[in-house]
C-alpha cells in the first residue's frame, strides 16, 4: 500500500496528513510538489488541507492550474484513489475533478468546531469500514465549504450515490445544500469533503472517528468499489 | 510622490519624526554634523519608544530572566527555554496595538504575522498561539466594528500560516475605548542546538534580503506606535502594514530549510522599522558595521527612496548574513518558495552603518550608537494612591443564583465560542486542551508523553487600583492556569500596555506594575525570558487601565495524565484548595461588584506569594499522581463562576453547601486569589484527609459533592446546567449580531 501527499506552497496540513497515513498504514506517504509532472506509482494520493497559493483569485483555483494536477488527473483516470481534504476539495472540485462548487459559508466567517457526519454511502472504497448511516464525529476548518450544484448535477449525484458524507443533527457548520460535506465522483475512486478526519485518529485528538475513512481506502486501495 | 534625501532639516521636521530637541542634539554630537533626511527618518525609527524602550529600560532590568531552563532571556527575537531531550520551546508576546484600533482586520492580522516571525526567525516551527484583546465597552459604536475585524484579523492570518490558536483572552471596558489592546503570543519548538540568532560574524560576508518585496506601506509606523492618538487618527491609516500569510507560510518553510543546510550565520526578521532596525542589530549586536546597496532592494513600487525603503515596515522580509558558499544553495531554496532572495550589502569592520542608493552614500551612522546610545529616560513617577478597603456592612446583597446567571450573560465572564469557532484551534494535530479551559496545551511532536500548556492573562482593573498587586496577580494568575493542568510553569512573556509615560502618575503605574511582576516571578521561579513595552496607549488624554500581559509557558510531562476543568464523573468530592476559613472573602474589585452594582472602589485581593507557590505545588502534585479527576483555578466571579464553568463543561451538576451564620456572597463571588477547585473520587476523601493534606497548612475544605443535571450552590435555588449554558454562550453571538 502506497501513497502520495500533494504539497503545495500555502497548504498547511499536509503535516497532519502524512502524520495520519504513516500512524495508519505504518509507512510515510511520498510527497509530490508542485512542479512534478509525473506521480510514482501509488495507491492512494491525497491533497491536503490548507490555503495553496494563499486562496487568492478563488480557493483552489490557482492550485487546480498547475502541473501536478494533470498528473493527479491521470492518475485519477487510470483509477489510482485520490482524497481531497478541505483545500484539497476546492482543488478537485476546481480541476473538474469533481462537480459542484465550494461557496463562502454562509456565516461569512472561517468556522472551527466538532460536527457530526452521516456517512451516506458506506458501499464506496472510502467508507466501506463504516456502517451504512453511522453517525461520526469529525472536526472541521474553513471558510469555504458552503457545497452547491445546480439542481440537475444534485439529483444526478444524489441519484447515483455520489453524495458519501452529510452533516448530521443539525450541524451543518457551512450552508451546504442538502448538509453535503463529501463527494465522490461517478467512477467512485476521487473523494473531496470538507471536515478533516486526519484529526481525528487517535485518543490523544480525543477520538479516532476519522480512521475509518484512511482504513476504508489503505485495506482496499486496489479494489473499485462503485456504488452497488 | 517620491522624497529626496535633500529635504532641509528643520524643527518641524524633526518633531514630525518624534524626536525631542534634547534628542536631536544627542544626534547632533554622534553624527558631527547635520543628518541627511535619511539619517533622521533611521533615528526616529531606532530610538522611538517602540523600538529603544527608552522610558522602559531602567525597570526592565529588574525583572528575573535567569534561571536553569532558561536558554536565551530578553534581548533577542524571543525567548528559549529548555523542555529536555534536546528540545526547546521559543516564544515572545508583541502588542498590535495602534495599528489594530486604526485599521482591525490588517493591524490584527500581521500583529499575528510578526510574532510568528520572531519565532520562526530563531529556527523554530510555531505550534501555538494564542491573543489577548481587550476592546472599549459593548455599546461604544467602533467596538463591534473593531472586535469582527480584529477577530477576523486574527483568523485570517493565523489559520491561512497553519498554527493552532490554542488560547487568550477578550475582555470589554469602556477605558479602552479609544485604545484596544492587540497583544500576540506565538510558541515553537526547535532542538537546542538549532538556536538562530541575530548577531552577525565575520567581516566583507553577504547581506541577504529574503522574502517579500518592499513596498511604502507601513513607513513610519513604529513612531506611529509611540504615540498619543488625537482627533487626527484617521489619518494615520497608510503606516498601517497589509499582511500576507500565504507569503509568510513559505518564508517559514525557506527558513527552516536554508537553516538545516547551514547556510545561515545571521538571522533577523524586519518588524517595527524594517530594514533599519534588522540590520543596525545584526551589526552592533556582532560588532560590525553594515553597508547595504538599496538599488539591490527588491522593491514593488516605483521611484521608492532611499528614505522610504528605510522605514517601509512591508511585512513578510527577513535579513540574514550568509556563509558565501551557499550563496546557490540558499538561493535555490528561496527561488523554490518562490520568494526573492537578494544580496543587499556585506559586513564590515569599521562600526558603520552606511546607506547607498543610486550611487549616492544617503547614510553614514556609528552603528553602535544607533542601538546602544538610544536615549534612556528615568522619568518622573509618583507612587500611586493605596484604596481603602471596603467597610465589613459594605456588601450588596443578590440571590446568588440570579446574579451567577447574570454573571454568565456578561461581557467579560460569557462564553468566547464566538471568537474562538474562527480559530483555527486544531491543525497540526497535537491540540490536547483548546480555549474554554484553563490553558490551551499542545503535545510535543515526536514525544511520546510531553505537552506544552499556554496561559494569557492580566486582571487591568486590579492593575488600576493597586499597580503592584496587579502585577503579581497576572503572573499568579498566569502560574495558577498552567499549574490547574498539571504543568510546571517554565516561563513567561510580558506585554506591558501603558498609557503615557511622560505623566508621573502612568508612569507610576508601569513602576510599580513591573515591580509586583518582578517579585511575582522571582518567588513562584517563573523566569520573563522576552516581551514587549506597549506606552502611550492614550487618546486625548485617556489613559487605558494598565495591562500588562503575562503569557506563559508550562510543561506537562506525560499528558495521559493531564487535568481538565469540566466535572469528571457523577458522585465525586469538590474540594476548594488553598481557600481561607470562609472559603471567600475579598469583594472589592470583584466583577460581581463591577458588573452587578457598578462598583469599582477599593482594593484589589492581595497575592501571598508564599501561599500561592504552596497550594499550587500541591495541586500539581495530585494531578501528576493521578489523584485530582478535574482542577480548575478560581479567578473573575470567584466559586460561583468557577463551579459553573467546570459543570458546563461536562454537563454534570453539583451540591455545593453553605457555611453556618455567614453571607453567601463573599463566599460564592469573592475573588480571594491562590485558590483551586479540585475533584477527587468519593472514596479517596478519607485517605485525602487523614494522609495526603495532613500536616501540610494547606485549607482544601469539602465544599460539595458532583452530580446531577443542576447546580445548587447552598440555599439558592438549583440552576439546570443547560440553563447556564445558554446563558453562557448567549452573550456573544447576540452582541455581535445585533
Amino acid at each position: 500500500m502506497k501513497s502520495a501527499v500533494v504539497v503545495l506552497p500555502g497548504l498547511n496540513r499536509d503535516r497532519d496528513m502524512i502524520a495520519a497515513l504513516t500512524k495508519i498504514s505504518g509507512k510515510a506517504p511520498v510527497t509530490i510538489w508542485q512542479t512534478d509532472t509525473e506521480i510514482p506509482d501509488v495507491d492512494l494520493i491525497v491533497i491536503p488541507g490548507g490555503f495553496s497559493y494563499g486562496d487568492y483569485l478563488r480557493c483552489g483555483a490557482i492550485a487546480a492550474r498547475m502541473p501536478v494536477m494533470r498528473a493527479v488527473a491521470e492518475k485519477a483516470a487510470k483509477g489510482v484513489s485520490v482524497i481531497g481534504v478541505c483545500n484539497g476539495f476546492q482543488i478537485l472540485v476546481e480541476a473538474g475533478l469533481l462537480p459542484g462548487a465550494l461557496m463562502r459559508n454562509s456565516s461569512l466567517k472561517f468556522v472551527c468546531r466538532e460536527v457530526k457526519l452521516q456517512v451516506a454511502n458506506a458501499n464506496t472504497a472510502f467508507t466501506h469500514r463504516y456502517q451504512p448511516g453511522q453517525i461520526i464525529r469529525c472536526p472541521v476548518a474553513h471558510h469555504d465549504g458552503n457545497y452547491f450544484a445546480d439542481a440537475g448535477t444534485l439529483a444526478r449525484i444524489e441519484g447515483e450515490g455520489q453524495v458519501v458524507f452529510r452533516y448530521a443533527e443539525g450541524t451543518n457548520p457551512n450552508g451546504s445544500i442538502n448538509d453535503i460535506a463529501g463527494i465522490v465522483n461517478a467512477r467512485g475512486n476521487v473523494l473531496g469533503l470538507m471536515p478533516h478526519p486526519e484529526n481525528l485518529i487517535e485518543p490523544a485528538h480525543g477520538g479516532t472517528d476519522g480512521r475509518g475513512l484512511f482504513e476504508s481506502v489503505l485495506g482496499s486501495a486496489q479494489r473499485e468499489l462503485v456504488d452497488a | 510622490m517620491t522624497i529626496s534625501n535633500t529635504v532641509k532639516i528643520t524643527d518641524e521636521l524633526i518633531a514630525s519624526h518624534g524626536l525631542k530637541p534634547d534628542e536631536y542634539q544627542r544626534i547632533l554630537e554622534l553624527v558631527g554634523r547635520e543628518p541627511t533626511f535619511t539619517e533622521l527618518g533611521i533615528f526616529s525609527a531606532m530610538w522611538n519608544e517602540h523600538c529603544s524602550y527608552k522610558s522602559s529600560k531602567k525597570w526592565l532590568r529588574t525583572l528575573p530572566t535567569k534561571g536553569d531552563v532558561v536558554i536565551q532571556g530578553p534581548g533577542e527575537n524571543a525567548g528559549v527555554v529548555d523542555i529536555g531531550d534536546g528540545d526547546c520551546v521559543v516564544f515572545k508576546m508583541e502588542s498590535h496595538n495602534h495599528p489594530s484600533y486604526i485599521e482591525p482586520y490588517q493591524g490584527a492580522a500581521t500583529g499575528v504575522g510578526g510574532i510568528l516571525r520572531d519565532v520562526f526567525t530563531m529556527g523554530a516551527r510555531p505550534v501555538a498561539a494564542m491573543n489577548a484583546l481587550r476592546f472599549g465597552a459593548p455599546d461604544h459604536p467602533k467596538t463591534r466594528h473593531l472586535v469582527a475585524g480584529v477577530v477576523a484579523g486574527v483568523g485570517g492570518y493565523g489559520n491561512s500560516f497553519g498554527v493552532p490558536t490554542v488560547g487568550g483572552e477578550v475582555n470589554f471596558d469602556a477605558r479602552y475605548n479609544g485604545n484596544i489592546l492587540v497583544n500576540a503570543f506565538a510558541a515553537g519548538l526547535a532542538k537546542t542546538d538549532g538556536i538562530f540568532l541575530s548577531k552577525a560574524e565575520g567581516v566583507g560576508l553577504p547581506v541577504v534580503y529574503l522574502g517579500a518585496k518592499t513596498g511604502r506601506d507601513g513607513v513610519g509606523g513604529a513612531t506611529m506606535a509611540s504615540a498619543e492618538f488625537g482627533d487626527d487618527i484617521e489619518e494615520k491609516r497608510p503606516t498601517v502594514q497589509v499582511g500576507d500569510p500565504f507569503t509568510e507560510k513559505c518564508l517559514l518553510e525557506a527558513c527552516l530549510e536554508l537553516m538545516a543546510s547551514g547556510a545561515v550565520i545571521a538571522i533577523q526578521d524586519m518588524g517595527a522599522a524594517g530594514l533599519t532596525c534588522s540590520a543596525v542589530e545584526m551589526g552592533a549586536k556582532g560588532d560590525l558595521g553594515i553597508e547595504l546597496d538599496l538599488d539591490q532592494v527588491p522593491v514593488r513600487e516605483e521611484r521608492m527612496t532611499a528614505y522610504e525603503m528605510m522605514l517601509s515596515e512591508s511585512q513578510e522580509r527577513m535579513l540574514m548574513v550568509l556563509r558565501p558558499e551557499k550563496e546557490q544553495e540558499a538561493e535555490a531554496i528561496f527561488r523554490k518558495w518562490g520568494l526573492d532572495f537578494a544580496i543587499v550589502g556585506k559586513t564590515t569592520d569599521d562600526l558603520r552603518f552606511r546607506v547607498l542608493h543610486q550611487g549616492e552614500e544617503v547614510a553614514n551612522l556609528p552603528i553602535k550608537e544607533l542601538g546602544d546610545e538610544a536615549p534612556e529616560y528615568d522619568r518622573p513617577w509618583v507612587e500611586p494612591g493605596k484604596p481603602e478597603p471596603l467597610a465589613k456592612d459594605d456588601i450588596p446583597d443578590a440571590d446568588v443564583a440570579d446574579a451567577l446567571l447574570k454573571l454568565l450573560d456578561s461581557p467579560n465572564l460569557s462564553s468566547r465560542r464566538w471568537v474562538w469557532e474562527q480559530y483555527d484551534t486544531l491543525i497540526q494535530g497535537n491540540s490536547l486542551q483548546i480555549p474554554g479551559g484553563d490553558a490551551g496545551v499542545v503535545r510535543v511532536e515526536g514525544h511520546a508523553t510531553k505537552a506544552l500548556a499556554f496561559s494569557s492573562d492580566v486582571t487591568p482593573r486590579y492593575c488600576e487600583a493597586d499597580p503592584y498587586e496587579g502585577g503579581k496577580q497576572a503572573v499568579a494568575e498566569c502560574w495558577r492556569n498552567l499549574t490547574a493542568t498539571g504543568a510546571e510553569p517554565l516561563a513567561a512573556t510580558d506585554n506591558l500596555n501603558f498609557g503615557n509615560p511622560e505623566r508621573p502618575e502612568i508612569m507610576g503605574q508601569f513602576v510599580k506594575a513591573v515591580t509586583g511582576i518582578g517579585d511575582a516571578c522571582r518567588a513562584l521561579g517563573f523566569p520573563i525570558v522576552s516581551g514587549n513595552v506597549s506606552l502611550y496607549n492614550e487618546t486625548n488624554g485617556q489613559g487605558i487601565l494598565p495591562t500588562p500581559t503575562i503569557g506563559g509557558v508550562g510543561l506537562i510531562r506525560d499528558w495521559s495524565k493531564m487535568a481538565r476543568i469540566g466535572f469528571a464523573a457523577q458522585g465525586e468530592a469538590i474540594l476548594l484548595v488553598g481557600a481561607p476559613a470562609s472559603w471567600g472573602t475579598h469583594l472589592a474589585q470583584s466583577v460581581y461588584m463591577r458588573d452587578l452594582h457598578g462598583r469599582t472602589d477599593g482594593p484589589p485581593p492581595p497575592v501571598d506569594l508564599e501561599h500561592e507557590k504552596k497550594v499550587g505545588d500541591f495541586v500539581r502534585a495530585l494531578v501528576a499522581d493521578g489523584i485530582a479527576t478535574a482542577v480548575h483555578d478560581l479567578s473573575d466571579g470567584g466559586l460561583a463562576v468557577g463551579l459553573a464553568e467546570m459543570a458546563m463543561a461536562s454537563g454534570i451538576g453539583a451540591t455545593v453547601n453553605q457555611l453556618k451564620d455567614l453571607s453567601p456572597i463573599p463566599a460564592f463571588f469573592g475573588e480571594d486569589q491562590g485558590r483551586y477547585l479540585v475533584t477527587i473520587p468519593r472514596d479517596r476523601v478519607d485517605w485525602f484527609f487523614e494522609e495526603r493534606n495532613k500536616d501540610t497548612g494547606i485549607f482544601a475544605p469539602w465544599i460539595g459533592t458532583t452530580g446531577g443535571t443542576e447546580l445548587k450552590l447552598g440555599e439558592a435555588r438549583a440552576i439546570p446546567v443547560s440553563e447556564m449554558t445558554d446563558a453562557h454562550e448567549s452573550w456573544f453571538p447576540r452582541f455581535m449580531d445585533s
